[in-house]
């Protein structure tokens, strides 16, 4: 990392902050064991993709997230563009992101991307979930569950996960 | 993410996590991760700039996948803007960069469908 790269301190920032509104102290999720880990054995363009979002995306017709830790997934066809995705979170600025869902779900750059032969498909269904899930026992029993139950019916070999949070 | 990213890897299958929150990705620890010097709710990149989210894209992937050590989180070099003075007033989704009693701009939790549209409702309720 670059001697100039000086990223924000969320952590610490929202440390002070609860503690300045009197809010007992948020516990982030810490992990320093050594990660699990799969090799990759395919090159970018011999790989097929399955984006996860967390921003909070859903499809016009489906029922939208609700705001207090909702654990739900939903399937977005992977063919349609980003315009039909819609987005909803209680914790960053929507505007922004419902002016061009690809900033939080880039599912047009990724098509381009498959078009250019820069990487070779998508998987037929990606999916999207709302982070600001303040439980880890939540995420842990409910979330992740899920999301491995839809994986496991995905017909398709998916050799990356490309996760995009907000 | 950090977190779906280890569950993934648990079941055989390969992930990169794409972070703008450095802080808390590297508390988390996934296998691979690509940075981004980005403002929170901007994570794929700025709004209607085509060649910026796919740049952004194409450096994730070509530096995500060449990580070898497990936990690494790799600097893609993206950039909000080459002036820093955004971190300052940077939103953590709780306040916008300024310490104080008054300032957590969060929306209210409610625990029903919050649409982006009346007409979204309509579609998915009837």
């Amino acid at each position: 990392m670059s001697s100039s790269l000086n990223p924000v301190d969320y952590i610490g920032r929202t440390r002070e902050q609860y503690s300045a509104l009197g809010y007992e102290a948020y516990h982030w999720a810490e992990r320093p064991d050594t990660p699990p880990w799969v090799p990759l054995n395919k090159s970018l363009e011999e790989s097929r993709i399955l984006l996860l979002g967390s921003g909070g995306a859903y499809q016009r017709g489906q029922v939208a997230f609700h705001w207090k830790d909702d654990t739900g997934l939903r399937l977005i066809p992977s063919d349609q563009p980003a315009t039909d995705v819609r987005v909803t979170h209680f914790a960053y600025d929507l505007e922004p992101a419902r002016s061009d869902p690809n900033i939080v779900f880039p599912l047009d750059r990724l098509n381009e991307l498959v078009e250019e032969g820069f990487i070779k498909a998508l998987t037929p269904h990606s999916l999207a979930f709302m982070g600001g899930i303040y439980s880890i026992r939540r995420t842990e029993e409910e979330l992740i569950p899920a999301i491995v139950s839809e994986i496991n019916t995905m017909e398709t070999e998916i050799d990356l996960a490309l996760l995009v949070p907000v | 993410m950090g977190l779906v990213a280890r569950a993934l890897e648990e079941i055989g299958i390969p992930t990169l996590v794409l972070t703008a929150a450095h802080s808390i990705t590297k508390s988390v620890n996934p296998p691979r991760a690509a940075y981004v010097d980005m403002p929170l709710g901007y994570t794929a990149g700025k709004p209607h700039d085509k060649e910026f989210q796919k740049q952004l894209l194409r450096n994730t992937l070509i530096l995500g996948t060449a990580i070898q050590t497990p936990g690494t989180i790799v600097d893609t070099g993206v950039r909000w803007s080459e002036d820093s003075s955004w971190k300052e007033a940077a939103s953590s989704g709780l306040n916008n960069g300024v310490v104080s009693a008054e300032g957590d701009t969060r929306s209210e939790r409610i625990n029903t469908p919050q649409y982006q549209s009346e007409e979204d409702r309509k579609a998915a309720e009837g």
